[in-house]
């Protein structure tokens, strides 16, 4: 459940707005600006997204039932062979239900 | 071609992306209603975001009761390759005015990027005729499929008993293990993957978000510089 009341709710949408936004014309700002971006910045800058999505991953996993751990596990062998997320969350997704439904009854 | 042409043309280059973008944004749409946001708080994100993994990521972090700033902040991070992409998309649209531009990098997504430089390489010319209607086709679709997905999150009263809980962590792996090519990736996930479970077992959620990510992000920067450099278009369509 959200913490937030209404208004808050939408200021925070419409800053995240506001804010992908700017990743979107970034690119065309800086161009003028930098020419030349240090290794190490640059990096940093390419582990950023691969970083920040792993900490939504690992701790689901961790924190989630033996059922969730499975499923993730399972969709992640899927995802070795396939590379669209679609059918690492059909094998993923199949795997939880099974679960839930046959096993734990 | 006139520009009736171009525009159709441009339907039809964004319908299949379209299609295939679709049950993530019926996704979205449940998973946040059935999370606690207000169908007009979801519309409102895809009509002012749309961008899917920001969008998901937000769900997530509203759900976790993170500070305002790092939802931001993360919703940047997840979507900064928009940066790259902006950059690689400037020479193509350089003849469109700049209001013209401004709507181009707001309809800007992974499908509309590579269509867009698929046309370019192939010396097909992107006029604005063409790239606005690829791109609403994007936009108008993935708006539908999030009412369609916010009213049926509102008859979801048990998320677990109909598995939705796997679906955003499975969806984010995938989008993880899309970066795989990049340089020092399995240690930096590695790292931010320790980091993050470590900081949700001792500081606690949603700190592990943070210093999962600030960890990884030092590790890269710390690490050599990969082998070998890749070249521009690989390094754009991951």
């Amino acid at each position: 459940m959200s913490d937030f009341t209404n208004e808050h709710m939408i200021l925070v949408i419409l800053g995240a707005a506001v804010a992908t936004y700017m990743t979107r014309i970034a690119g065309y700002l800086l161009l003028s600006v930098v020419s030349d971006i240090p290794p190490r910045a640059e990096a940093a800058l390419n582990a950023i997204p691969a970083a920040v999505l792993t900490t939504l991953v690992a701790p689901a996993f961790y924190a989630g039932g033996w059922e969730s751990k499975l499923a993730i596990a399972a969709a992640l062998v899927t995802g070795l062979r396939y590379e669209s997320p679609l059918p690492m969350i059909a094998v993923g997704w199949s795997t939880v239900m099974i679960c839930r439904y046959f096993i734990i009854g | 071609m006139s520009e009736t042409t171009e525009f159709t043309s441009g339907l039809r280059s964004g319908f299949v992306p379209a299609l295939s973008a679709a049950p993530f944004g019926m996704l979205f749409g449940a998973v946040s209603v059935a999370d606690g946001q207000s169908v007009f708080e979801t519309a409102l994100m895809s009509i002012t975001i749309f961008a899917g993994a920001s969008q998901l990521v937000g769900v997530e972090l509203f759900g976790q009761r993170v500070a305002p700033w790092l939802i931001i902040v993360s919703i940047v991070a997840v979507n900064f390759r928009h940066v790259l992409y902006s950059a690689a998309l400037t020479p193509v649209i350089s003849h469109f005015p700049l209001p013209k531009k401004m709507i181009a990098f707001f309809l800007m997504t992974d499908p509309q990027f590579a269509e867009a430089l698929k046309r370019h390489e192939k010396e097909q010319g992107v006029t604005f005729s063409w790239y606005l209607g690829a791109g609403l086709v994007l936009y108008i679709l993935w708006n539908i499929m999030t009412l369609i997905g916010a009213t049926l999150g509102g008859f979801i009263k048990n998320p677990e008993a109909l598995g939705l809980d796997v679906l955003l962590p499975i969806y984010f792996l995938s989008l993880v293990m899309g970066f795989r090519k990049r340089p020092n990736y399995l240690p930096v996930v590695a790292v931010s993957a320790l980091g993050s479970i470590l900081a949700y077992a001792i500081v606690g959620s949603p700190w592990h978000v943070s210093i999962g990510a600030v960890a990884g992000i030092l590790l890269a920067a710390i690490l050599p510089p990969g082998a070998k450099r890749r070249r521009h278009s690989e390094r754009f369509y991951q």
